[in-house]
């Protein structure tokens, strides 16, 4: 039998438009966020080295701020701190959404009724209104508060998704063979039961990491974050907060936008790809035009698309 | 390309029911089109039930669908046609087949759970059959659901359950009903004792049985399992890789195979009467029907294999009564190799 | 593992030891509670299953859905726990096994072998990775060149070829047949005593059963492997098992040498069964009444039999008492209060 992992990552991603599209995003963005100095001259995108308020030129890109700055080197510089946030805060949901979500199915009984009361609980809770809450009374400004707040309301969906697919798992033949071969219960969840999650726990990555961006991008649009740091959400803050879009300044307040939802298309687009590797019936069938096959035509029908070879 | 008028299924003289000729069924897959249904006859006789033997991916299913003008993209008719009274039913469209369908032929699935809806009763479902074919009052519904529900053997006051509350054979005898609705002149039955147990699959078919031969309606019943068959057929098709392979009158068939797959076949159920005897069964598995080998489909498996079977494909061709899709039974044999063009 | 002698054993002059049979339950009993909460229902999965296996013997285990045979195999692979009742392996009981080394080592001897290939193996690594993961359990003394070179053994001992290349597949890209081999290799990589197999073929096609169950009746000669063949087909129990146990609703209603059983079944359900059986040589027989009935759900049950429902013989002792096992030819033994000893023919039609 001919040997193809038509369910490989690298197939499905590069057979994907929409899901390399999005990675091919995600990739400039972490190439700017490494490597900043590539990208614009500019060191210190915070300090005050340029006439305010200028309109895009050859010197300025997309202008200055109202206090000089030069605008695409605040957003270069910010990448960094957008897609460590989404990356970061990310990945602690996911590790939470798994740990919890899949011990809740896999236990069962007492510990699964706990688990999931709590994840139930943090799910009803609004989640924006609490993040606000939150990020008020544990410290305005401070990334790790921002991440810890991104991180606690982020995991619970996840973690009923995560549950529900492992419920469905638990009764499989392959994780019975495991346990009458005597492995113990850690074991299985990890090496037997995660494995075959892979793409959900990646699709829930993305996920997370989309729900972080805006979301950080939105706190720090409210102030909440460090005003002074640099970051596309601190950008939309203090362009707002100067009134940009009416002081002719537009590109302060847009280009940051732009950038956020650029990056959250990214993680949304990639996550294509995964559908697919999840659900095989998703996949589009690939086929060579020259091959498609010519059908027999319904009295009254328009003829069918026939190319046979 | 059609057939010829060259049945490759001899039946009773009068007008079939059912007239299947040439029928070729492919599919879109990742590799480019398969052909799960190779260029099929089949005929049925009014109140003729024929079986349909094969094994997992032999296309058995796949041609019901097709007959049945159930079949949904990838997958698509691409040549024949199938005469149901008179009528080409690939050719007519969904108005014209609605006027047909449950009438005059309905469908028997595979898997009782699967096909009945689970969150409404019994009574609710026979209403949605009926309605959906035919105006009928109240009164008449409920009088005809009593009926048939009788007929399976199936006490009146379950109409009003719903599907988990009955057990695995009960669902299926329920299935059967909602099938003879309005006694049609076919039912289509796709394994629908595989999911019962031993006792329960003799008792279905004997009721099966029993019903036909009280309503005369004619029976194509698709299975794997021959020996459950044998007994209540008239006519036997065994399918092989998307083609029939071997058609006759099932004593027939059973009691000198001609095919080398249905004498495999038949050899490969271990007896409980006679002696113990060691079996072979069938090594190596079906052809992949993306690329299915140049000449016999079954040769790289045969037992009696030459090698005229690589090269060249067999048509049916009748020796003893049945027809056989086999080199060694082509007319011409005893005359050294002229490769003959398969006409179907 | 050595016998122990006891005392008195010790001090008798030396008669040969009846050596205990392979595996042997006692009295095993398990049942479920069903409904929901403070229900104090039980469904009587199994009761009071006395069943012997020997050394290089094929005992089939035959029964409908719902019969217990498969809690049956749960049970001796040590997935549930009994409610009551006993196994005793090689003379031992399993409840007094202590320590996660004393229980591989019964898993390493009494493995399992599953029903349906298509879930049996995970998904997610190649094929190689069970047995691999089973030797490192169960054979921790083998290295890693040494349990890759075990691993091919086993693989070619189930027929497929070539080991190494079948080993690297994934599950997707080998076919039902090959899966369910995989499945018995991995069983047989732990040079087990007994192999437990839960309806192994049942989900295969017809023409490739045969060579499973080839498989199994030469790892019994080769090997000197037991199987405890579970199945629903009665035919495949016969064309391969040495003994043949009947359980309905929880119970062996009918245990013994297969040829035995089969040439004068004496529990009217053994009689059942095996006129349902399609055979395409024999005549059409049908007891009407007995087939349209469907095997008990059995909660909570009174004395009586279980079968009385069904039977064309039922008498009053039927529904009062239930019948036990009690022998009525050379090892066959049937629960049935009207079945005859042999001398008589049986009553059966």
């Amino acid at each position: 039998m001919r040997k193809h992992r038509s369910n490989g990552f690298w197939p499905a991603l590069r057979g994907n438009r929409k899901a390399m599209t999005g990675a091919v995003i995600l990739l400039v963005f972490t190439l700017v966020a490494a490597f900043p100095g590539l990208f614009t001259s500019v060191r210190d995108p915070n300090a005050l080295l340029s006439p305010p308020s200028l309109q895009p030129s050859g010197a300025h890109w997309l202008g200055t701020t109202s206090l000089g700055q030069d605008i695409y080197a605040q957003l270069v510089y910010g990448t960094r701190q957008s897609l460590i946030i989404a990356v970061v805060a990310g990945a602690f949901a996911t590790v939470l959404s798994v740990l919890i979500g899949v011990s809740a199915a896999y236990l069962g009984g007492v510990f699964d009724d706990l688990l999931s009361m709590l994840t139930n609980v943090m799910l009803v809770i609004p989640a924006f209104p609490l993040i606000i809450i939150l990020s008020k009374y544990a410290g305005k400004g401070s990334l790790t508060v921002m991440l810890a707040v991104l991180v606690a309301t982020g995991w619970s969906y996840g973690a009923n998704q995560l549950r529900a697919q492992a419920l469905s798992l638990r009764n499989r033949d392959f994780l019975e063979s495991a346990r009458v071969r005597g492995e113990r219960r850690g074991y299985i969840i990890v090496f037997e039961v995660l494995p075959t999650m892979t793409s959900l726990i990646v699709a829930n990555f993305l996920g997370a990491a989309l729900y972080s961006v805006l979301s950080a991008a939105g706190l720090q649009f409210l102030g909440l974050g460090d005003p002074n740091s640099s970051s596309w959400g601190t950008m939309l803050y203090w362009s707002q907060n100067q009134q940009a879009l009416l002081t002719g300044s537009p590109l302060w307040s847009l280009a940051p936008g732009l950038c956020v939802a650029l990056l959250g298309a990214a993680f949304a687009l990639i996550n294509y790809a995964f559908d697919e590797i999840g659900n095989p019936a998703l996949r589009p069938v690939r086929t060579n035009a020259r091959t498609r096959v010519k059908t027999v035509k319904k009295r009254g029908q328009r003829v069918q698309r026939a190319e046979s070879q | 390309m059609s057939s010829a008028p060259n049945h490759s299924d001899p039946s009773s003289d009068h007008e079939p029911l059912l007239d299947v000729r040439g029928l070729r069924v492919s599919y879109q897959s990742s590799r480019g089109p398969v052909e799960a249904v190779g260029g099929v006859d089949l005929r049925v006789g009014r109140g003729e039930f024929v079986g349909v033997v094969g094994e997992s991916g032999c296309g058995k299913s796949t041609l019901l669908f097709a007959v049945a003008q159930l079949l949904s993209p990838p997958a698509a008719i691409t040549d024949g046609s199938v005469e149901f009274k008179g009528q080409n039913l690939v050719r007519l469209t969904e108005k014209q087949l609605n006027a047909l369908r449950w009438r005059d032929y309905s469908v028997v699935m595979q898997s009782a759970m699967n096909a009945l809806n689970p969150v409404t009763t019994i009574a609710a479902q026979f209403k949605d059959a009926i309605l959906a074919h035919d105006r009928r009052s109240a009164e008449q519904i409920r009088a005809r659901s009593v009926e048939v529900l009788q007929l399976v053997g199936i006490d009146p006051v379950h109409l009003g359950s719903y599907p988990h509350q009955l057990s695995g054979g009960m669902r299926q005898r329920a299935m059967i009903a909602m099938a003879l609705l309005f006694t049609p002149d076919l039912v289509i039955m796709d394994e629908p004792t595989s999911a019962l147990d031993v006792v329960a699959q003799r008792s279905l078919m004997v009721q099966i049985k029993e019903l036909q031969q009280l309503l005369g309606f004619a029976v194509v019943f698709v299975t794997h399992d021959m020996s459950l068959v044998s007994h209540f057929s008239d006519r036997l098709l065994v399918m092989y890789a998307g083609q029939v392979v071997e058609a006759g009158p099932t004593r027939q068939v059973f009691d000198a195979p001609a095919h080398p797959y249905s004498r495999g076949l038949l050899d490969a159920f271990p007896s409980i009467h006679g002696p113990r005897v060691p079996l072979t069964g069938i090594p190596g598995s079906p052809p992949d029907l993306a690329e299915p080998p140049p000449g016999c489909r079954f040769a790289p498996r045969c037992p009696v294999v030459e090698e005229a079977c690589h090269r060249v494909a067999p048509a049916l061709y009748p020796v003893g009564g049945v027809l056989s899709r086999c080199l060694l039974d082509a007319p011409d044999r005893r005359t050294p190799a002229t490769p003959v063009e398969a006409t179907s | 593992m050595t016998e122990g002698l006891t005392h008195q054993e010790a001090s008798r002059p030396a008669a040969p030891l009846p050596i205990p049979p392979l595996l042997e339950t006692v009295e095993l009993t398990r049942h479920f509670k069903v409904g929901a909460g403070l229900s104090r229902r039980m469904l009587h999965a199994v009761d009071g299953v006395n069943l012997v296996i020997n050394r290089q013997e094929i005992v089939a285990l035959v029964g409908e859905s719902g019969s217990g045979k498969s809690t049956v195999a749960r049970l001796l692979a040590q997935v549930h726990r009994p409610t009551s009742g006993e196994i005793r392996y090689q003379g031992r009981s399993l409840a007094a096994l202590r320590g996660r080394r004393a229980q591989l080592a019964y898993r390493s001897d009494v493995p399992m072998v599953f029903q349906d290939p298509f879930s049996s193996l995970n998904p997610a690594y190649p094929v190689a990775h069970g047995i691999l993961r089973g030797l490192k359990l169960h054979r921790p003394e083998l290295g890693r060149a040494e349990r890759q070179a075990e691993a091919e053994r086993v693989v070619e001992a189930v027929g497929l070829s070539p080991a190494t290349e079948i080993l690297a597949r994934y599950p997707h890209e080998l076919s039902g047949g090959q899966r369910q081999r995989i499945g018995f290799a991995q069983a047989l990589a732990y040079r087990p005593k007994l192999i437990l197999a839960d309806e192994p073929v049942s989900m295969l096609d017809v023409s490739i059963r045969i060579g499973l169950l080839n498989v199994m009746a030469e790892l019994r000669e080769r090997e000197g492997v037991s199987f405890l063949y579970i199945t629903h087909d009665i035919a495949s129990a016969r064309y391969v098992s040495d003994r043949l146990l009947v359980m309905y609703g929880g119970h062996v209603v009918e245990s013994g040498p297969t040829e035995d059983v089969l040439a004068g079944p004496k529990h009217p359900y053994t009689q059942l069964l095996l006129s349902a059986v399609p055979d395409p040589r024999a005549p059409l027989e049908v007891d009407a009444a007995a087939a349209k009935s469907e095997p008990p759900v059995v909660i909570d049950p009174g004395p009586g039999c279980r079968f009385r429902e069904r039977c064309p013989f039922a008498v009053e002792r039927c529904f009062a008492e239930t019948p036990l096992l009690r022998e009525l030819g050379p090892a066959h033994t049937a629960a049935c209060h009207v079945a005859v000893a042999d001398e008589v023919p049986t009553a059966a039609v």
